[in-house]
């Protein structure tokens, strides 16, 4: 198991929380975090682990950040 | 310029500063008698270590130096709607030389509740003229290229490649993908901003190492039918926040002595307010 803080940010807190810490079964991918949290890929925005950009099949370590923002587009 | 004339400007201006600083009408009978244009008069103002005085309150911030790098700087505004208005505003006023500003649209009424340019008078009208207007109001020494059509044109492509920033004032995440490889094809720095509702997020991208797509990493997978972009919701104090947040980090790179640690980019929700940024 790896311990991680996850933290959330604006719409994504709704019936989820602002930052916790959870433990995943290892390997812990972030895809596989999103899927736990029932966060759609397709709804993410930027993804850092530890303040730095990853892509989804990253795999997270014991004592990980990861934030998890949602997607922006307009202009 | 030829030095004689050079030296003619210079004692011209020289003779009419007040304290060192030039004015307006100053600009206006420099024009006039020696057949310059505004941004050249300026540049001599700056190099003769005069200052105009349009800019006193920054004087003390940039310095002549800093004044002439911005004068001097060629910047592209891609999208000229909310973001952009508020973006094209701000370089306007801090006096960045020469924009090429790039959309093919013309305002609707929906625009009216967050784009700087839109007014009831100017319904209908191109958004880039609109801007080449509201510079000629504000700060006539600041050259503007109107260009009514899609960045993916021919011509605003080349346009864009003469420029060494390139501002994100766009309202769709693909038309932002595609921008971000061209500048990085081009080696562009891109200015990338994005709003949604209460937040936006924000970023300064090297064309070496700063890729759009690690902001979107669900891009491959979004549907067409998702409204990411000029159908959501907007409100007019976030779409002001982020742009001033692209623009200072822009202020902040030109300023700078070296290119190295760019920052990472930022967050920021408004409904907090809330401030996420990272390197």
């Amino acid at each position: 198991m790896s311990k991680i803080t996850v933290k959330l940010f604006a719409g994504f807190r709704e019936g989820r929380f602002h930052r916790r810490e959870l433990e995943l079964a290892a390997p812990a991918k972030v895809s596989g975090l999103l899927r736990e949290l029932e966060i759609p890929i397709a709804e993410v925005g930027v993804l850092l682990v530890n303040g730095r950009h990853v892509e989804p099949d990253y795999c997270l370590k014991e004592s990980d950040t990861c934030s998890i923002f949602p997607k922006v587009g307009g202009g | 310029m030829t030095p004689a004339a050079t030296a003619a400007l210079e004692a011209f201006l020289v003779a009419r500063a007040e304290s060192g600083q030039v004015a307006w009408p100053v600009y206006e009978e420099a024009a006039r008698r020696f057949s310059l244009s505004f941004h050249t008069i300026e540049m001599v103002v700056l190099s003769r270590g005069l200052f105009p005085l349009r800019y006193q309150r920054q004087q003390e911030l940039l310095g002549a130096a800093g004044q002439l790098r911005l004068l001097q700087t060629r910047a592209a505004l891609v999208g000229c709607g909310g973001l952009g208005g508020a973006i094209f505003e701000m370089l306007v006023r801090l006096g960045i030389g020469h924009i090429v500003v790039i959309d093919p649209d013309r305002f609707t009424e929906s625009n009216l509740n967050r784009q700087l340019l839109a007014s009831l008078e100017n319904l209908g009208h191109l958004k880039v003229e609109a801007a080449g207007e509201r510079a000629r109001q504000l700060n006539p020494v600041v050259e503007v290229v109107p260009l009514a059509e899609r960045f993916q044109s021919l011509s605003a492509a080349s346009h864009l490649a003469g420029c060494e920033l390139v501002f994100d004032g766009l309202d769709s995440v693909a038309d932002r993908l595609e921008l971000s490889q061209f500048c990085r094809r081009e080696g562009l720095y891109m200015v990338h901003g994005a709003v949604s509702g209460w937040y936006g997020q924000g970023a300064l991208l090297s064309p070496d190492a700063g890729e759009l797509e690690r902001f979107y990493p669900g891009a491959a997978v979004m549907s067409e039918s998702i409204s990411e972009g000029n159908d959501s919701a907007n409100l007019v104090m976030t779409v002001n926040a982020i742009a001033a947040l692209q623009v200072a980090g822009a202020l902040r790179f030109l300023l700078q002595d070296s290119k190295e640690s760019l920052p990472g980019g930022f967050f920021l929700d408004l409904s907090g307010p809330e401030l996420e940024a990272w390197s």
